[in-house]
């Protein structure tokens, strides 16, 4: 039986992911499924035989309208998630997501060794975010910038408000609405390939660390190695021996 | 009294009335022609008051790289006070489709006009500059067009680009772009430049611009890329008349389809009405007769940079440029979901071969956990 303690870990349980962070997490994904699904259709309507009038429908005029009401709640969220990355906790600064010094792009290959290539052994270091997705969610919030311009930028066409009048420049940036529509269809495959690869890794993360991935993203909790705990808290780790 | 008559300019009514025209045939003519500007009605009185006063303003009009299309469609616009006002002997100063002199004769009488109202004139554009192998693509009367621009513009008071060609370079800028046409604002800075661009643009359209120079002495409001706000700022999807259509979702899904006879938004063939900005829905061609959406041909964008180069004509799906003509966007993203789908398969198979340990390590913990809780 001894041994058996000896082994086992030590685990505390870390608040990790605040109640507006997990907010917007969760806004955020359910936009960015009705984007996705309402920009194919936008982009390339089923064809549907009827004999009715165009006046008794509207199916694609919803669709859309799905998309921009989508579109509203997506910037909001985006906006006030760009807020949070300067005042929520250490996990949701801004410096997770942009490389300010040369150890971050080390970490990032190491994690790219260890979980992706699995070319180096096992190791867990962060608690929030590693360095790698740290990194990749930083071009997911370019991407999003992406969209919200291109977008946007067709939007101000259709709109008498202020608000999306800001961006009636951006259609000069690409040359007119051709080429801003094609990027802004273009970058709907990022979104496409980033949930997919996203979900997987959830599910590796949680799999191969049992720290309880999944369901940080839920209640904000995850479960953390007292040494990994000691290497990330230092003050906090020390004050508490004091006691 | 002869010295007093050759010295005085005419204003554009008193050219009006000479050349047989009522008062009655003038106030329909600004009536007309302000509502096409966008006019509120009560400036029917300032646009007649402006023509009645200001003497004529020389306009010089040139042509490069083009197909005299706009010519064509300036000419046939609606009123013929339109073309009597401007194209007719009073204004036109030079232009090489519709003036009487020719060789010598005609580059005089540019020059004079460039000298005697320095500042003054305006300067019309019909067409790209080549600026490949030293503009030898485009020469009048031995000079580059290059050249023939920078002298021409020195003096102007204002640019009128005419069309896609002088707007954006239109079909001969194309790729690979072999005279390197370019559009005029590329080559002539700080002058104010209107680009009025379609191919051609509505002959109403350049109309309106004119008027506008001439009446209010201003150049019209222009959008963020130069084109006139009165007459650029909707899309022809925004007026156009089959829109129930598009909204209810009902679409052509080929030409020779029954929706087609129906009638159905042309979305799907590939209108760019949607990204498309122009008046066509309203104003339509020929005095109002159609416009290509009319006649069941969706719009192709003919006043939109590039509209040769960003995809296919008659389809709708984002097509991705350096890939091929049949390929598009979406092809493109489904090998890359397959691909990806592929990876994370072998990922998920590696995980559970190079990552045992860790994880019967953890199942083992866990297990003896659970045993120590049965123990207690
Ligand atoms: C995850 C984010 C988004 C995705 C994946 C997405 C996807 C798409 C796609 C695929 C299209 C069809 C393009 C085509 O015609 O081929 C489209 C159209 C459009 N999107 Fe988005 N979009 C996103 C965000 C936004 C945002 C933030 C706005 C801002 C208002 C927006 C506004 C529009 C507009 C105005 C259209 C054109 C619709 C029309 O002409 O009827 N989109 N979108
Ligand atoms: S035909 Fe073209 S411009 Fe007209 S509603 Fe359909 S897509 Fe829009």
């Amino acid at each position: 039986m001894d041994t058996t303690y000896s082994k086992a870990h030590l685990l505390r349980r870390v608040f990790v992911w605040e109640l507006p962070v997990r907010y917007y997490h969760w806004i955020n994904a359910l936009c960015i499924l009705a984007l996705i699904a309402t920009g194919i259709i936008i982009g390339n309507p089923p064809a549907i035989m009827t004999s009715r009038e165009a006046y008794a429908s509207y199916w694609f005029g919803t669709t859309r309208f799905i998309h921009f009401a989508a579109a509203y709640i997506f910037f909001f969220n985006f906006i006030f998630r760009l807020y949070w990355g300067f005042v929520g906790n250490k996990y949701a600064r801004w410096n997770q997501f942009i490389p300010t010094n040369a150890k971050f792009f080390k970490d990032m290959w190491a994690i790219l060794k260890s979980d992706i290539f699995m070319t180096r052994g096992f190791q867990v270091h962060t608690i929030g975010h590693n360095r790698l997705a740290g990194f990749i969610y930083f071009l997911t919030f370019i991407a999003f910038g992406i969209q919200c311009l291109t977008g946007f930028g067709l939007y101000s066409a259709m709109s008498d408000w202020w608000l999306p009048n800001l961006f009636s420049w951006v259609p000069a940036l690409f040359g007119g609405d051709f080429m801003m529509r094609l990027v802004h269809h273009w970058a709907m495959w990022f979104f496409i390939l980033f949930v997919v690869v996203h979900v997987y890794l959830v599910f590796y993360h949680d799999y191969v660390e049992g720290r309880g991935e999944i369901s940080s993203m839920g209640g904000g909790w995850k479960f953390v190695d007292e040494e990994v705990f000691q290497k990330n808290h230092p003050s906090e780790a020390k004050q508490e021996n004091k006691k | 009294m002869i010295q007093e008559i050759s010295t005085k300019k005419a204003t554009y009514y008193e050219e009006l009335l000479g050349k047989g025209y009522s008062r009655r045939d003038f106030m329909k003519f600004c009536t007309m022609i302000t509502a096409y500007m966008g006019l509120q009605a009560s400036a029917v009185a300032q646009v007649a008051e402006a023509l009645k006063t200001t003497p004529r303003v020389p306009v010089i009009w040139l042509h490069f790289q083009e197909c005299t299309c706009c010519s064509e469609s300036f000419i046939r616009s609606s009123h013929p006070i339109v073309a009597d006002i401007i194209l007719d002997k009073i204004s036109l100063d030079y232009t090489e489709t519709l003036m009487a002199a020719a060789g010598y004769q005609a580059e005089e009488a540019m020059a004079k006009t460039m000298k005697d109202y320095h500042g003054e004139y305006v300067l019309c554009v019909e067409g790209s500059v080549p600026q490949g192998a030293d503009g030898v693509y485009c020469m009048i009367g031995g000079k580059s067009s290059m050249d023939i621009l920078h002298e021409a513009a020195e003096g102007a008071k204002a640019i009128i680009c005419w069309g896609s060609c002088a707007s954006n370079g239109c079909v001969q800028a194309a790729k690979p772009n072999p005279t390197q046409a370019t559009p005029i604002h590329k080559i002539i800075k700080g002058k104010p430049i209107i680009k009025v661009p379609g191919c051609p643009p509505i002959g109403e359209v350049m109309a309106g611009v004119l008027v506008h120079i001439i009446t209010f002495g201003t150049i019209p409001a222009l959008d963020g890329i130069g084109r006139p706000k009165a007459f650029y700022s909707k899309r022809v999807h925004d007026s156009c008349y089959r829109r129930p259509y598009y909204d209810a979702g009902m679409f052509v899904e080929t030409f020779d389809d029954e929706n087609a006879k129906r009638g159905y938004c042309l979305y799907k063939v590939g209108c760019k009405g949607p990204s498309t900005y122009n008046a066509c829905g309203v104003m339509r061609w020929n005095n109002g007769v159609s416009y290509p959406i009319q006649s069941g041909h969706g719009c192709f964008g003919c006043s939109e940079e590039s509209f040769w180069d960003n995809g296919p004509i008659y389809q709708r799906q984002a097509a991705a440029g350096g890939f091929g003509i049949e390929e598009n966007a979406d092809k493109i993203g489904l090998v890359a979901l397959g691909v990806t789908a592929a990876g994370i398969a072998a990922h998920a198979v590696a995980t559970n071969l190079r990552k045992t340990k860790a994880i019967d390590s953890l199942i083992k913990e866990g297990k003896e956990s659970e045993h120590e809780l049965k123990n207690e």
